[in-house]
């Protein structure tokens, strides 16, 4: 599992706090104007919003919130919306069973890790137990 | 009977036989939670035989919304009452499958009257 690095060239379009469900809200709808404002199509910003819906419930409900930054930029030569996912939580002892496909929480509630890796472009998992998690996704344009 | 959120409103209106909701808003986990379970008292307090939920606002159905959904169509079914869920936009639908969520038991139909007509038909297989 390698950290996950940032590029100083990528474009900051925000960054968005997660303490309660209205942020999950409010933030689910942010990514998708940005996906409209990226002109992608209406399959293609549905996939993304519900990628970080997924994503933005982990972080509540394990990690009690973190922060959300947006970004564009260049990724392997394609212009990417990237979002990437950071909490201070207690972390995954095992990213990759929590990484395979059927694999449920204690909560009930699924990961949702692997079906949101399903529905973007690229996706990465960085998390050390005690410290957090960080999770990148990226969707092309 | 309606549910707050902050002054956003799920209404659950019954007409004859069954109960129509319309869900307009963008639902956060706890809304879901709680429309589950007031429709659910809603079937045992009117008797309603059928439900019918429309997504079509629905920009998004998740992991959570949709296991809310199959979930409710299943405790619905114990209560002797069916559910329909009509208007899946079809990113919707395509996000759901990808997404890898199935939703057993769930009924669907295109829209309100289909659906309406999928309801009335099973009340009537059922009476016969």
């Amino acid at each position: 599992m390698q950290e996950i690095i940032s590029d100083n060239n990528w474009n900051k379009l925000g960054i968005y706090p997660i303490v309660d469900e209205h942020d999950i809200v409010k933030v689910r709808s942010i990514v998708r104007q940005h996906a409209k404002d990226f002109r992608m199509g209406i399959v293609e910003q549905t996939r993304i919003t519900t990628a970080i819906s997924e994503l933005l419930r982990n972080m509540y409900n394990y990690a009690n919130g973190g922060d959300v930054v947006i970004e564009s930029g260049q990724v392997e030569e394609h212009n990417a919306l990237i979002i990437t996912c950071i909490d201070k939580g207690p972390g995954i002892e095992d990213v990759e069973l929590a990484m395979s496909d059927g694999y449920t929480s204690g909560m009930g509630m699924g990961y949702g890790l692997p079906g949101a890796k399903r529905l973007v472009d690229k996706f990465e998992i960085y998390s050390k137990p005690q410290k957090g998690t960080t999770v990148r996704i990226m969707k092309w344009k | 009977m309606n549910l707050d959120i902050h002054d956003k409103k799920i209404p659950i209106i019954k007409i004859r036989d069954f109960l129509i909701v319309s869900i307009q808003v963008d639902m956060h986990d706890k809304l879901a939670v709680q429309l589950q379970s007031q429709i659910l008292h809603e079937i045992e307090r009117t008797g309603a035989k059928g439900v019918l939920i429309d997504i079509s606002v629905l920009e998004m159905v998740d992991s959570f919304i949709g296991r809310m959904l199959s979930g409710m169509a299943s405790m619905a079914a114990i209560m002797d009452a069916a559910v329909v869920i009509v208007g899946m936009q079809p990113a919707v639908a395509i996000t759901l499958v990808e997404l890898g969520l199935e939703m057993p038991g769930v009924d669907t139909a295109l829209d309100m009257e289909k659906g309406m007509e999928m309801l009335e038909k099973k009340l009537r297989e059922k009476e016969s």
